[in-house]
């Protein structure tokens, strides 16, 4: 199965360790993934919050250069994610926004006929590769331990664009549970939190830091309290505010949370007991503790 | 959320309309203010007015007080509102096209903290083509509190000793073809 590949600005910086495990995992997973050459940021928040048209007009130009290979565009960052569906899904409702946009894009010698099907990589490894194909792929069934999925804000959201329920959306957008049977099928146990899609605050982390670290707060000490060894998450974004930000939480609320914060392709990796280096895993801000360690290494 | 006694001495009857007619603003006006968007935002605790109150508002005429205020700059774009809102508003674009309208009307009500970071990003990507984050980081800081420099120090560090700070930008190629698409872009508006 072959996809353009959409990485965004994150993976190719502080997120490098997403891309280290999905460079490991997806080969025997049987995807392939073929970065799209040249793409741009996607603009996201930061961008749309300044000037409409030209913070479509960038995400469209990416959706046009993917649309000459006439593949599917997967994305592993869930901002990226809203922003390109978005953007694709108001070309298609607001004749006059296309309009606009396909002269933009024709300044730089693009046009876009608005085909491009917009696709977040968790959406691929559910749907595509599908549960059955994961559960028998798995070396080393994570008994015992405990996992909380965070899927974040912007991943489950697009429903609203009338999207609909179809496979090019990840699930229901109050409550997933694409990622609950991924974690299953690991041999992991699912914690149940309410927290799941709650927004981490990572777009006012720059400008309202204190708010936004209250949010984290909250979502940590919900997967804590449910008993979590872990949390998974499939954003950059949201990686970086739970696990680079611990600390500075728990120095901010008085709290001592110690609770590692890994990609869903990590613990994929791991079930498929590829080696913690080659998935990433020492780039962790909190890293592994020592109940996860002996769980992996009794699994 | 307060009791914010209203400030405005004239309202002003265009405001409904102009919000109206923003992509994904249109069905405003069905906003029969249940208050579910302010039940679920995650930061409604802190803004002037909540969302619902914040459209009772728009309906209203009251430009000024509604663009005075912070909501929309709490907003985190999480889309919730947007999501559950019986009435299929936008809520989201619609707190998207406030802080538009503010950052060109200035309306700098306290530090805009946000307006300087999203200005800082959105030169990064208009010169780069993708953003950088430890210039924009800086960037910002420089605008707002360089104090901020010293205090996430630690943070850059950490993230160094992790191998996860970039340290060379990261251009595209088709720099001038993006820039053409941004200025067409730029020279026309919805
Ligand atoms: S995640 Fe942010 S920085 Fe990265 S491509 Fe998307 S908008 Fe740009
Ligand atoms: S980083 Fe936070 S705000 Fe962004 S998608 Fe993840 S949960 Fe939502
Ligand atoms: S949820 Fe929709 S209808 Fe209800 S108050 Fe909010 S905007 Fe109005
Ligand atoms: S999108 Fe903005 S207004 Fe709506 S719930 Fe989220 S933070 Fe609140």
């Amino acid at each position: 199965m072959k996809y353009t590949y959409y990485p965004g600005c994150s993976v190719k910086a502080t997120a490098n360790l997403y891309q280290e495990s999905i460079d490991s995992v997806t080969p025997l997973l049987g995807i392939e993934l073929e970065e799209l050459e040249d793409w741009n940021c996607c603009g996201a928040t930061a961008y749309m919050s300044v000037r409409e048209l030209m913070s479509f007009a960038i995400s469209a130009r990416n959706l046009a250069l993917a649309e000459k290979h006439h593949r599917d565009i997967v994305t592993p960052c869930s901002a990226c994610y809203l922003v390109l569906k978005k953007t694709n899904q108001y070309f298609a409702d607001y004749p006059n926004l296309r309009k606009k946009l396909g002269q933009a894009l024709e300044a730089g010698g693009l046009s876009y006929s608005g085909n491009t099907r917009v696709r977040h990589i968790l959406n691929v490894i559910v749907n595509d590769v599908g549960m059955e194909k994961i559960a028998g792929l798995v070396k080393k069934k994570l008994k015992g331990l405990n996992v909380a999925p965070y899927y974040g804000c912007q991943i489950v959201r697009p429903h609203y664009y009338g999207c609909g329920a179809d496979e090019e959306n990840i699930d229901d957008p109050d409550n997933p549970v694409s990622m609950d049977r991924l974690i299953e099928a690991t041999g992991a146990t699912c914690v149940k939190y309410s927290m799941k899609t709650k927004c981490c605050g990572s777009s006012l982390m720059g400008t309202e830091e204190k708010q936004a670290m209250k949010l984290c707060m909250e979502i940590l000490a919900d997967a804590e309290s449910n008993g979590a060894h872990c949390i998974v998450t499939i954003c950059p974004l949201c990686q970086m505010n739970l696990d680079v930000y611990q600390s500075k939480v728990n120095r901010l609320f008085g709290t001592k949370f110690n609770i590692p914060v890994i990609y869903f392709t990590q613990l994929i990796g791991l079930a498929l007991d590829r080696p913690a280096k080659e998935l990433g895993l020492g780039r962790l801000a909190v890293k592994m503790t020592r109940p996860m360690k002996q769980i992996l290494q009794g699994a | 959320m307060n009791t914010h006694k209203l400030k405005q001495k004239a309202i002003d009857k265009d405001f409904l309309d102009e919000i109206a007619h923003l992509p994904g603003g249109e069905r405003i006006i069905d906003c029969f203010q249940c208050g579910t968007c302010s039940g679920s935002c995650p930061t409604a605790h802190v803004m002037d007015h909540t969302p619902r109150r914040l459209f009772a508002m728009v309906k209203a005429g009251f430009r000024e007080d509604v663009l005075n205020s912070n909501t929309y700059w709490y907003c985190t774009s999480c889309y919730i509102c947007t999501v559950r809102c019986p009435r299929q508003i936008k809520i989201t674009d619609v707190m998207y096209a406030l802080k538009r309208i503010a950052l060109k009307e200035r309306y700098v009500r306290r530090k805009n903290a946000a307006g300087a970071f999203y200005s800082s990003f959105v030169d990064i990507v208009e010169r780069d083509g993708r953003s950088f984050e430890p210039e924009l980081m800086v960037r910002f800081m420089l605008k707002t509190d360089p104090t901020l420099l010293l205090k996430n120090a630690v943070l850059g560090l950490k993230l160094m000793k992790h191998g996860r700070l970039p340290i060379r930008r990261n251009r595209i190629k088709a720099r001038n073809e993006l820039r053409a698409i941004i200025r067409k872009a730029k020279s026309e508006s919805l």
